[in-house]
């Protein structure tokens, strides 16, 4: 038997690191946006932030981003998770293939995809060469915010899908086959069988891979910024200007709390959508 | 209601015969209970009749129709699973309900099968719960509900008692068999518990190495078991064996006594007598007093099981148990002077293992 302390002793490394690196510096930027040089409270920054006149399109364009990528990521990759479950050979290599983009930056990887879409890039050569356009297009121009939103959805895609798929794969692979067979034998065709003992048996998978990927979402920046540059304003992109081009770490601040309740509300949002009943088991 | 039948069926996974060629017919209404050791095929045979396997061979009928082309949710069966498979996240409601859902039947027949089912499993009280909140016992009952609610013509069950304790599986055991035989479906039910397979078969299919050694009642597979593998594999303690050299005439030599046998012109044969079908002489026996014609029983271990007493001796050098009296007055090191009821004693030839009748 060891002490009833032992366990708390060996947390407490663990503990004292959180509070060092994550609590402490989360209290000093939630001090930053709530409180002025002279220590009294006040919403001042939160005003400044909000009437700027960036803030709407920022926070607009964050939610229509979060909003177009994650749901299309979360079908996306139970369309694959499915094809992979499904394989008899191949499947660790097709694995590994589409979780390739997993160890790129979201940086590289805005680069990357600013490379095909430039003016100069490959698919401008690429439609030129087949004779669909005379000239090189300008694609990424801050008159053409639509295709820069499709650009950055396509990276954000290509980029950041294979984490939810690994997840749900992961998920899949623990529904045990019987209940399959089972549904098989009542009469379940395909369709049926995946919405109702895949998707039900694959809530808590469902929900891990959802808040992760609906958090990362919110703090996209990289991509935006390669290739977007500023024509395209993201909540994160507000938070770099503030702080280093405008020096205002207060108003920073504000925006990263913004960026934090919208992270809190969501997941609160997709754990009560997908909670399970009292009782029922997954 | 429909017959099956299971036409030259075969079984190969890579290079392992899972089952050979297996021929069988379940006629309509019947509980046929295939029984034997774990291994022997059982759950391969049953799954390629709900479809959840394909054979390579042969062909399955169910009524007049040709069913192993077919998806299992075409084949108009229910099957109940060996860990029964009731779905954790639906209420036992939904899981009753989910063939029912499937075939779109109208909610009010829904409910009202449901309601029947539940009822006839015991489990009306239960149908707002889940899985996680049930017994053994009681997810089991889920599981045949869920199985009768679509009312199908082939009921297919695999080893649905196993998991439960003693005296559950017994008390489930005479439950099923009276629901079954009011349902009236065809029934195939796998196990390797041969108490369950005679108290509930109309007919017993034993298998062995993937084929089908004998299908027939049980008192027939007990008294005249076809080949030496049912007569050792039925029967607590199975039957006894002993080595019968031809002596000429139909009649053979077991352990210096002549018996009356088979007229067979192979040199030796298999003598067997169940535990329970021997005369034993003397004053420890129930018989008369020792003849010529008795054999000599070294007694090694007793076993005093309430009901009777068993016996283990050798003969011959061979294990030999006998079932005795509860009173006799035995001790291990006593011999037994015995005689086997004439008209329960089997022959089985030594090469082909079958019985010699
Ligand atoms: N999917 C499979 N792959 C390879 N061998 C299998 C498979 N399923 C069953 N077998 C083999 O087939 C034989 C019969 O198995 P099974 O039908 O499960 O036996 P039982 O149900 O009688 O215990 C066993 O030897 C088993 O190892
Ligand atoms: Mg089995």
């Amino acid at each position: 038997m060891y002490p009833k302390s032992l366990p708390y002793l060996l947390l407490l490394p663990a503990a004292v690191f959180l509070c060092l690196f994550f609590l402490y510096p989360f209290g000093l930027v939630a001090w930053q946006a709530f409180v002025n040089d002279s220590g009294q409270f006040t919403s001042d920054f939160f005003v400044e932030m909000s009437s700027h006149w960036k803030f709407n399109t920022a926070f607009t364009n964050t939610l229509l981003l979060a909003l177009a990528v994650v749901p299309f990521q979360i079908c996306l990759a139970l369309y694959m998770a499915t094809l992979v479950n499904g394989m008899k050979r191949g499947r660790d290599l097709i694995l590994y293939v589409w979780t390739i983009p997993l160890g790129i930056s979201d940086l590289a990887a805005g680069i990357i995809w600013l490379a095909i879409f430039d003016q100069t890039g490959f698919l401008n050569s690429a439609m030129q060469g087949l004779g669909f356009i005379d000239q090189p297009m300008s694609l990424l121009g801050y008159q053409s915010k639509g295709t820069i939103f499709l650009a950055i959805l396509v990276a954000e895609v290509w980029r950041a899908t294979a984490i939810v798929l690994v997840i749900l794969v992961a998920g899949m692979g623990l529904i045990p086959k019987e209940y399959y067979e089972a549904a098989e034998v009542f009469g379940a065709g395909r369709w049926k069988r995946f919405t109702k003992i895949t998707l039900p048996m694959l809530k808590p998978s469902l929900q891990t891979a959802m808040i992760l990927r609906i958090i990362m979402a919110f703090e996209v920046f990289a991509v935006v910024v390669a290739l977007g540059g500023t024509n395209l304003p993201v909540l994160m992109g507000e938070i770099y200007t503030w702080q280093f081009d405008l020096q205002d770490a207060n108003v920073a601040a504000a925006y990263a709390m913004v960026i934090l309740a919208i992270s809190i509300a969501c997941t609160l949002l997709i754990m009560w959508g997908l909670r399970t009943p009292k009782g029922a088991r997954v | 209601m429909a017959e099956i039948k299971i036409k030259q069926v075969a079984k190969q996974y890579g290079n392992t015969h899972a089952l050979h060629s297996i021929d069988m017919t379940v006629a309509d209404e019947e509980f046929l209970v295939l029984l034997g050791a774990s291994g022997c095929g059982k759950t391969t045979l049953l799954r390629i009749v709900a479809g959840l396997e394909t054979a390579t061979t042969g062909e399955v009928w169910i009524g007049d129709k040709r069913v192993d082309q077919l998806a299992p949710k075409d084949r108009g069966i229910a099957m109940v699973f060996q860990n029964y498979a009731v779905f954790p996240h639906l209420t036992v409601f939904e899981n009753i309900a989910f063939g029912l859902r499937m075939s779109k039947v109208d909610q009010a027949e829904i409910d009202r099968r449901v309601e029947k089912t539940a009822t006839l499993m015991h489990i009306e009280g239960l149908l707002k719960r889940y899985s996680g909140q049930l017994s053994g016992g009681q997810r089991q009952r889920v599981a045949v509900a869920r199985a009768l609610a679509t009312e199908p013509e082939v009921l297919l069950m695999d080893e649905p008692l196993s998991n439960l304790d003693a005296l559950l599986r017994m008390e489930m055991r005479a439950e099923l068999k009276s629901v079954l035989a009011e349902s009236k479906t065809t029934t195939i039910y796998v196990t390797h518990d041969q108490v369950e397979a005679m108290s509930m078969a109309d007919r017993i299919a034993i298998m062995n190495g993937g084929k089908i050694v004998q299908a027939s009642s049980a008192v027939e597979v007990y008294r005249n078991p076809a080949a030496h593998f049912v007569a050792s594999f039925i029967g607590n303690p199975p039957m006894n064996f002993l080595s019968a050299e031809n002596a000429g005439d139909g009649w053979w030599n077991v352990n210096g006594v002549k018996i009356k046998g088979p007229n067979s012109s192979s040199k030796t044969l298999k003598f067997a007598i169940r535990p329970e079908d021997i005369v034993v002489h003397g004053p420890s026996g129930n018989g008369s007093a020792a003849n010529d014609d008795s054999l000599s029983a070294g007694v090694r271990i007793l076993e005093p099981l309430g009901s009777h007493l068993l016996a283990s001796c050798k003969v011959d050098d061979q294990l030999f148990r006998i079932v005795l009296d509860s009173d006799a007055k035995v001790s291990p090191g006593d011999t037994l002077q015995w005689s086997p009821q004439p008209d329960r004693v089997r022959w089985f030839d030594p090469e082909s293992e079958l019985a010699i009748n």
